[in-house]
């Protein structure tokens, strides 16, 4: 909220702030990518007994750098065969389907995107255009890998929506709210707020709750993993049948830019289980901010607790990634129709019940 | 002009060439994703006009669902035949007589209604007051639409088992 004050008070118009605004995210997002890949490859190195990219930079930690200038330098390849127009539009419109997602994701309580009251549905929508942009690729490539993988990743995110929509469902009638802000608001003061803890509500409800809030948060975590083709799910991509699945004929920023996308939403599905079910941006405990008395160092507290939530999860989505095997297609499917589902279903009944109590 | 009237003029052209190119191109993948301009385009109408429950269920249901699978059946399908589907243009004298009767009777009605326009606070959200009343007053037809997609799915279903 401040830093919109701040942006329509200097450019003096509210529309123009909102687009300003809306820039914002991507200066955390850059850096958050090329920490991420970095952090993906050292933490597989340690998973596996090796060292990891170690020569440029302490540690390595600016191997992402170098090869972004190298994605940079690299030369631009399009198929012979493959469809021109729509194999360029491809990567623009999955980062901006995953991009379009921040909009309504609260960084802190001082830049709470657009603060839509409509935040999650919004979110799933956004997911639309990802998955439209996926398959624009992969069969403008013109190649049997890239279709295929595309066709695969279609069908899972179309499918690992519903578990999650029926999670979202139950939160929502604990809540009342659809907004990410009222949403992370609520949760405010202590862990013991946190919606996974049955929110505000009073103690019996509360303690009734805990369990079915631990079933609805383990659904929504596995069904974002579908969501953003992750390992145990990352069947779009299975290196091991598909090459790399969509991105197959891509080379130099168009790859960078559809891995920014996939790292864009690792971090954006993170942040949107932390805020729907771990407070989002509060702290566990209170403010230091707020106990020495400057009241400024709260929002950045509440940034802080922000990014450190995600950064869990996206490290959780890596450690799985190089722990777990894939899923086979049909494996896949039934794990979302014939469980996650009728699962997500009952857990949905049973908090509604106990919320009328 | 103001801000907002760019906003809808910028909108209203994306729905409107993107709508024209729905029809008139040939390949029907460029259809399929001018189209999703189309829904966009529209998306960002209702917004303007306050309606945000329906922009977003429109991009959920029509971009989320019906498009993709769209896209999913038209990429199979043409690259499992092994050729590309051409969209064509027949029955040109039919057609233009059916929508320019159609374009006509809208514009009639444009023309002769007697518009009231009354100013009015947006509404801080619209999916609370939406709720009551699917909830309340239109119990019924909500429920039996829910039925009608029920009877729909059952029915894709038995078809596709049919052997």
């Amino acid at each position: 909220m401040i830093i919109y004050d701040f942006l329509s008070e200097l450019f003096g118009s509210p529309v123009l702030a909102a687009f300003i605004q809306s820039f914002i995210p991507l200066i955390f997002l850059i850096p958050f990518a090329l920490f991420a890949v970095w952090l993906e490859r050292k933490v597989s190195a340690f998973m596996q007994d090796r060292i990891g990219p170690n020569r440029v930079g302490a540690h390595g930690w600016l191997q992402t750098v170098a090869d972004i200038l190298k994605l940079i330098q690299k030369e631009d390849i399009v198929a012979t065969n493959a469809n021109k127009p729509l194999f360029n539009i491809a990567p623009v419109l999955v980062f901006a389907g995953s991009y379009l997602a921040f909009a309504a994701i609260p960084f802190s309580s001082a830049f709470i995107g657009s603060g839509i009251d409509l935040g999650l549905l919004f979110i799933v929508a956004a997911s639309g255009f990802v998955v439209a942009g996926i398959l624009m690729g992969g069969w403008a490539s013109n190649n049997k890998y890239s279709l295929l993988g595309a066709v695969r990743s279609a069908a899972q995110v179309v499918s690992y929506e519903i578990p999650t929509v029926l999670v979202i469902l139950s939160v929502v009638m604990l809540t009342g709210s659809l907004s990410l802000y009222e949403l992370s608001e609520m949760q405010t003061s202590s862990f013991y707020n946190w919606v996974i803890f049955g929110g505000t509500a009073p103690t019996l409800q509360k303690i009734l709750l805990i369990p079915f809030m631990f079933i609805g948060f383990i659904i929504i975590y596995i069904s974002s993993l579908a969501e953003v083709n992750r390992t145990p799910f990352d069947i779009p991509e299975a290196e091991s049948e598909l090459v790399a699945g969509f991105h197959t004929e891509y080379s130099g920023m168009k790859f960078a830019m559809f891995f920014l996308a996939e790292y864009a939403n690792m971090f954006a599905v993170s942040a949107i289980v932390s805020a729907i079910f771990l407070g989002g941006y509060q702290s566990p405990f209170g403010y230091l901010g707020n106990t020495i008395g400057w009241e400024w160092l709260v929002p950045i507290e509440q940034f802080f607790w922000f990014a450190a939530k995600g950064i869990f999860f996206v490290f959780v989505q890596m450690w799985l990634r190089w722990t777990l095997p894939r899923l086979r297609v049909d494996q896949l499917m039934a794990l979302c129709w014939k469980y996650l589902i009728p699962i997500a279903f009952v857990n949905l009944l049973i908090i509604g019940i106990i919320v009328i109590l | 002009m103001n801000i907002y009237d760019l906003i809808f003029y910028l909108f209203a052209t994306i729905t409107v060439l993107s709508a024209l190119a729905v029809v008139s191109t040939k390949n029907i993948i460029y259809s399929a994703y001018n189209l999703m301009l189309t829904f966009f385009g529209v998306a960002g109408l209702y917004v303007l006009l306050g309606a945000d429950f329906l922009a977003i269920v429109q991009l959920i249901v029509y971009v989320g669902g019906i498009l993709i699978l769209i896209l999913f059946g038209v990429m199979l399908t043409n690259k499992v035949n092994g050729m590309p589907i051409h969209t064509e243009v027949t029955n040109i004298i039919p057609a233009s007589i059916t929508i320019g009767l159609f374009a006509g009777i809208v514009l009639a009605f444009f023309m002769n209604t007697n518009w009231k326009s009354v100013t009015t606070e947006f509404p801080a959200t619209t999916i609370q007051s939406l709720g009551k009343l699917l909830m309340n007053e239109y119990i019924l037809i909500f429920e039996l639409l829910g039925v009608l997609l029920l009877i729909a799915l059952i029915g894709a279903a038995s078809i596709a088992r049919k052997q």
